[in-house]
């Protein structure tokens, strides 16, 4: 999965702003003309201040949203019907954890280690999709999320493979070959219950009407509020606009859905033949700031998994740097 | 008795301990002390699981019995015959480590053992998980020497941990009441000769490690004759908590 389409502001932009002025304008001028003739930017190349800090920002975002995304999911693999589901679960669970080394390995490149990640991760400064912030409450809920988040998710990846900075576009390649696999998993476990006995069918419409309002709110607010993305475009940091990639996914998803026979809760949802866009109503955006505040149903219980992961797994890591230190040698034995 | 009914007690109980092993290993899923471990025992976690999927698929297509997945989510615990290491909760990270690293070479050798074994559809599965196992193992080893050589700390808890696991480790073989017919029949060795192999897999990596061994004392049995720990029906009832909605639909 699970990179959300929404890169979370932080409130105080001001600082950023004086050092974008410091970039020096001729390295700036060449810096922007690579990225319009499709050039990738690498690792060592010279970057402007607030593209390193929007890049760190988006993928520590992404990375983060891959190790907390493996938790809703991830406790119902003591649970999924089956081998087969079972089986994978497991594995689709950890590709997902296995995405996050990749971004934050990718993240890393820009100078931010691994560490201080998680470490802004744990104390709420840093945030991951808001979509993880809700419970999976059935089996149900986990088909939804297979299917239809993973979907949503790579709508929003594909778009950002085909950004401006190398190490992330190759993390994202990989990424999505992994994904549209995820997807056929999900799909097919989505239609299992889709096509199942009348208990199966009801409890998916119940986690689908209960998923429907994260799944909109998933790319973020609406393009007219959601300012400051001009630059970002520009700098192939951001590949498509907020309501662009929730019309695409609408329009890859919602007939797939209504083909099933299932409904979505919302009767303005409609697809204007004239204009080629879908039509729905606003989904609550308060609530959606709400929950990246942290008030969402589930954000202190996903933060305290995590919490409680590196805290017992401190002495591990404590030791892991330790060894390295005393060089190999046996520890002796009194 | 019949020689398929001591084959398929023979594999039920291997196919217990791999599930539930398994399933324990994947309640790490998103909790490793770091990516790479989490990833790891999800890793192992499906290659046991699918072990066992395979096993009770033997049963079920070789002899006689049920489907597998009726087999695995829907039985009664005192149906199961997985060993009380299996069971216990994943615990801290150090009791884990240590329960795969003694499972996974006493699982090493009874595979082995079964290169030769005169029922085919065994050897074959030997055959195929062998190459597995030895990835396991060498991520077991490595972790032991890791932590082990880290500092006190570390080393205390690796010690402390095979206090903890080794009589439990040594219920994995609780001999069966026809083992001795097993043997003779060359499906397998039977549980005093693995346990035998199984103590010349580990002593050369403890001693390196500067881990004292245990002597076995009281190994803890039961689990063979379907005597569970109080961990093991709370873990069927999470495993069979949807399956059980409906056992007859496909999910």
């Amino acid at each position: 999965m699970y990179g959300g389409g929404y890169i979370f502001e932080e409130p105080n932009r001001v600082q950023q702003r004086e050092e974008q002025l410091h970039d020096d304008p001729e390295k700036l001028a060449a810096f922007e003309m690579r990225i319009a003739k499709g050039e990738k930017i690498e690792p060592g190349d010279w970057m402007p201040a607030e593209y390193r800090r929007q890049l760190i920002r988006l993928i520590e975002q992404h990375a983060h949203s891959e190790i907390i995304g493996a938790l809703p999911e991830g406790t119902w693999i003591t649970r999924a019907p089956g081998f087969k589901r079972k089986l994978a679960l497991i594995a689709k669970v950890q590709d997902e954890i296995g995405h996050g080394q990749l971004l934050y390995n990718a993240a890393e490149t820009l100078g931010k280690s691994r560490e201080a990640m998680i470490n802004d991760l744990l104390s709420g400064k840093s945030k991951y999709s808001n979509v993880f912030n809700y419970p999976a409450e059935t089996w149900a809920d986990v088909t939804v999320i297979g299917f239809l988040i993973d979907a949503a998710a790579i709508v929003n990846q594909v778009a950002n493979a085909k950004g401006s900075y190398g190490p992330y576009c190759r993390a994202l390649d990989r990424i999505c070959y992994e994904e549209s696999f995820h997807l056929k998993q999900g799909h097919d476990a989505f239609i299992e219950l889709a096509t199942g006995t009348p208990g199966q069918k009801a409890m998916l419409q119940d986690a689908l009407n209960r998923w429907w309002q994260p799944i909109m709110h998933f790319f973020g607010p609406p393009d007219k509020v959601s300012g400051h993305s001009e630059k970002l475009m520009q700098w192939k940091v951001k590949m498509a606009s907020n309501d662009d990639m929730r019309n695409q996914f609408l329009e890859a998803y919602v007939p797939k859905i209504r083909e099933l026979g299932l409904t979505l809760p919302d009767p303005l949802l409609n697809k204007n033949e004239e204009t080629g866009r879908w039509e729905y109503s606003d989904p609550d955006w308060d609530l959606f700031f709400e929950v990246i505040k942290g008030n969402g149903p589930c954000n202190k219980e996903r933060l305290d998994v995590r919490k409680w992961a590196e805290e017992h797994g401190r002495w591990i890591r404590k030791a892991l740097m330790k060894e390295e230190a005393f060089g190999k040698k046996a520890m002796p034995v009194a | 008795m019949l020689l398929n009914q001591l084959i398929k007690e023979l594999i039920t109980k291997m196919g217990d301990d791999e599930l539930i092993l398994g399933h324990r290993n994947s309640e790490w899923t998103g909790l490793g002390p770091v990516m790479e471990e989490d990833i790891a025992f999800s890793s192992m976690a499906q290659d046991k699981i699918g072990h066992s999927w395979a096993l009770y698929r033997i049963l079920h297509e070789e002899l006689g019995g049920e489907d597998p997945d009726q087999f695995a989510f829907m039985r009664s615990e005192k149906d199961f015959k997985c060993c009380h290491l299996t069971e216990m909760p994943i615990g801290s990270y150090d009791f884990s480590l240590m329960r795969h690293f003694l499972f996974d070479h006493a699982e090493t050798v009874r595979y082995n053992s079964m290169l030769q074994s005169s029922f085919l559809p065994l050897q074959q599965l030997a055959r195929k998980v062998r190459g597995e196992l030895k990835y396991h193992t060498l991520h077991a080893d490595a972790w032991i020497m890791q932590l082990c050589r880290a500092g006190e700390e570390s080393y205390l808890k690796m010690q402390t941990a095979l206090d903890n696991c080794f009589q439990l480790a040594c219920g994995i073989f609780e001999a069966g009441p026809d083992d001795k017919q097993l043997a003779a029949e060359n499906v397998y060795p039977g549980e005093e000769a693995l346990y035998e192999q199984w103590i010349e897999a580990i002593y050369p990596v403890l001693v390196k490690a500067s881990l004292n061994m245990p002597e076995r004392k009281q190994p803890v049995y039961g689990g063979r004759y379907g005597k569970h720990t109080a961990y093991l029906q709370p873990l069927l009832n999470e495993m069979g908590e949807v399956f059980r909605l409906n056992p007859e639909a496909t999910w």
